[in-house]
């Protein structure tokens, strides 16, 4: 009955267990686990050897563009796909072959899936009375209260969902799969059908009850920002594989590969020729013959390679300011300016090297007075920004 | 245009306004009008033949319909599930079903009920002292795989709209398949499935080819109607006429009705 709670006591436990002896605790560590989990409709594959373990009590997202496999992951987990080939594992169990209905996880689905016959408490109530032993009616009501309290519709109990709005909808479909307190809480974009407003209030709403709940929350998103604000550790998915799994600030500082680093944020992403390597930076020379040293990517040995530089790494000079020390220069001109409040993005086509982003916050722009359309500017890369980006599969 | 459209509604319904204008007619023909009165109604309703003709017609509506919706839901079911040529083979027969004539589905299931008995009895009757033989048994068999396949296009019609994630939800929730179909697929298609068992049951009602094949001694409201006119036409079949037909717009109404509800439900 108090799963919830206790879920939360233990995943302290464990992370105080984790620091003295990892080795013991790596099982249970993890509710669940993909184990090179492939999923075949025909001829298409639509996850191709998924291996990843989810860590109890986190809010883990799979991110990637329509069709890169990541609602058939989550279907795999909720058991409305069967693994065409490896396993899915809850708990420490395989649960391969078991079907939705006796998975200790529940779903809150893309457009709510409430049923339209029933009220908001019988919605709210319909897991707990699939119970056998049943439980009594009693403590049905009790619960239903409870969860409708949590998402704050304890005045709509009696309500059709016809008459919801589209946000009070999906608060009660959250209701009606915690109310069951399931081992992984999965949602199926569940943001994908509010305005943008709404949107920002049910994310901050959702991470506030996951905090408060410890349950594991698992979300399919195809939206970068949603992702990048809500979760502890995103898995980014193309082509039906696992591009990179890492925290926000991981994949944003450190994009594994080239779709990574699109993906996540905007990147200029560059071709170059590695020269040397030395305390983790490496020197490379652009198209443009400029040499800029970037940081490394492990156990690399290619004479070439893509190397990325978030938009906002760079900054502009006049041509003849002075240039400040350990930084590289490139000679530009630019081609369009948007103002965007915060900052201003800047499209400039630097000098045989093609087009390149830099967004310029509002207060150095105020200091240099900004750069118009046409002008002749430097572009600064500081030494030891952007990286070295692995081969894409 | 006009003039034409009207006159084909003129052709279409005033011999039938007329029956029932007749019906109260004091005189002994059913072919003209004199005077007012119910008095044919009340002799229709005390004709003890009328009444168990009426009594036959409407058991074997009821249980054929019965019948018909529960093999035809199934049917429906079954066919949302499955997919491919299996699917549009098992659709078309479906649709097939609907269109052929009353007469050639009468003679068909007349020969095959007549040919299974000759092969059955001979062993059935020593062992059980049953002969099978063609009556009420035969009738609802026979209405019921023909109004089977109005369920199954009514009940498919309805499947089509509903949301697959409702199930999906549903046993999300830790509902059994049975529970599933129980709590969700039946509340979401029963206005379908009621509206297939009234269409079903006026089908069956009203039927007269299929049933004067194969009702063997049996008489139905329609059979006893048909014989009587040979006997002579009174307007008590003009009275017995209209009550039938009053009946069974009543229910067709109401299956609209039920169906339109299908429809308009709102959806999420």
């Amino acid at each position: 009955m108090l799963d919830a709670l206790a879920a939360t006591g233990k995943t302290m436990q464990q992370d105080q267990q984790m620091s003295n002896s990892p080795d013991k605790t790596i099982a249970s560590d993890s509710v669940a686990e993909f184990i090179g989990t492939t999923k075949r409709f025909g001829s298409i594959t639509a996850a191709d050897g998924l291996s990843l373990r989810i860590r109890r009590g986190e809010f883990l997202s799979f991110l990637g563009p329509s069709g890169c496999g990541k609602t058939t992951a989550l279907r795999m987990l909720a058991g409305f796909e069967r693994p065409t080939e490896g396993d899915v594992l809850i708990d420490g169990s395989n649960v391969s072959g078991l079907p939705a209905h006796r998975r200790p996880v529940n779903m809150v689905f893309q457009h709510y899936a409430l049923f339209p016959h029933m009220n908001v408490a019988q919605n709210v109530g319909y897991g707990l009375r699939q119970r056998r032993p049943r439980m009594p009616k009693a403590e049905i009501a009790q619960k239903v209260a409870k969860a409708l309290g949590t998402v704050r519709l304890s005045d709509f109990s009696d309500r059709r969902i016809w008459e919801l709005s589209g946000g009070q909808q999906q608060r009660v479909a959250l209701a009606r799969a915690i109310v069951n307190e399931p081992k992984i809480l999965l949602l199926d974009e569940p943001m994908a059908a509010l305005d943008a407003k709404l949107r920002g209030e049910m994310q901050r709403e959702l991470l506030a009850l996951q905090r408060s709940l410890g349950i594991t929350f698992v979300l399919v998103t195809h939206d970068q920002e949603e992702a990048l604000a809500m979760s502890d550790r995103i898995c980014i998915m193309g082509n039906g594989r696992i591009a990179q799994v890492g925290t926000p600030g991981d994949l944003y500082d450190r994009p594994r590969s080239r779709y990574v680093a699109d993906f996540v944020g905007k990147a200029n992403i560059l071709t170059a020729e590695i020269i040397e390597t030395r305390d983790k930076l490496v020197t490379v020379r652009l198209r443009s013959g400029a040499l800029v040293a970037v940081q490394q990517n492990p156990d690399d040995s290619r004479a070439q390679a893509d190397i990325a530089i978030r938009p906002e790494a760079l900054s502009l000079a006049a041509p003849d300011a002075p240039l400040p020390v350990a930084t590289a220069t490139l000679p530009a001109r630019v081609t369009h300016r948007t103002f965007l409040g915060d900052h201003t993005e800047y499209l400039l086509e630097a000098d045989d090297l093609g087009t390149l982003q830099v967004n310029v916050p509002q207060q150095a722009e105020r200091v240099s007075g900004g750069h118009d359309v046409g002008a002749r500017v430097h572009v600064l890369w500081p030494e030891g920004t952007g990286l070295v980006l692995a081969a894409d599969d | 245009m006009r003039l034409y459209a009207l006159a084909v509604y003129a052709f279409l319904y005033l011999p039938i306004c007329i029956i029932a204008l007749f019906s109260f007619s004091e005189g002994r023909s059913a072919a003209s009008m004199q005077g007012f009165t119910f008095d044919w109604y009340l002799r229709a309703l005390k004709n003890p033949f009328v009444m168990e003709a009426l009594w036959t017609s409407v058991r074997v509506a009821f249980l054929s319909a019965f019948m018909a919706t529960v093999v035809g839901t199934m049917a429906a079911l079954a066919l949302t599930g499955m997919h491919g040529r299996v699917r549009k083979m098992f659709d078309l027969l479906v649709q097939i079903a609907v269109m052929i004539p009353g007469i050639v589905i009468g003679i068909a299931t007349l020969i095959a009920l007549v040919t299974v008995f000759d092969l059955v009895n001979p062993w059935f009757e020593p062992a059980t002292g049953w002969k099978l033989s063609l009556g009420t048994g035969s009738l609802i068999g026979a209405h019921g795989m023909f109004t089977m396949s109005l369920v199954v296009l009514l009940v498919r019609g309805r499947m089509e709209t509903l949301d697959h994630a409702l199930i999906e939800a549903s046993s999300d929730l830790g509902a059994t398949p049975f529970g599933t179909f129980r709590q969700v697929t039946l509340p979401q298609i029963l206005p379908a499935v009621l509206a297939g068992f009234l269409l079903a049951f006026t089908f069956s009602f009203d039927d007269f080819i299929i049933a004067f094949f194969v009702a063997g001694a049996e008489t139905t409201l329609p059979i006893y109607v048909f014989s009587s006119i040979r006997r002579g036409v009174t307007p008590e079949i003009n009275a017995i006429g209209t009550m039938v037909m009053v009946a069974s717009l009543t229910i067709l109404i109401f299956a609209q009705v039920l169906l339109r509800r299908t429809q308009a439900q709102p959806r999420r």
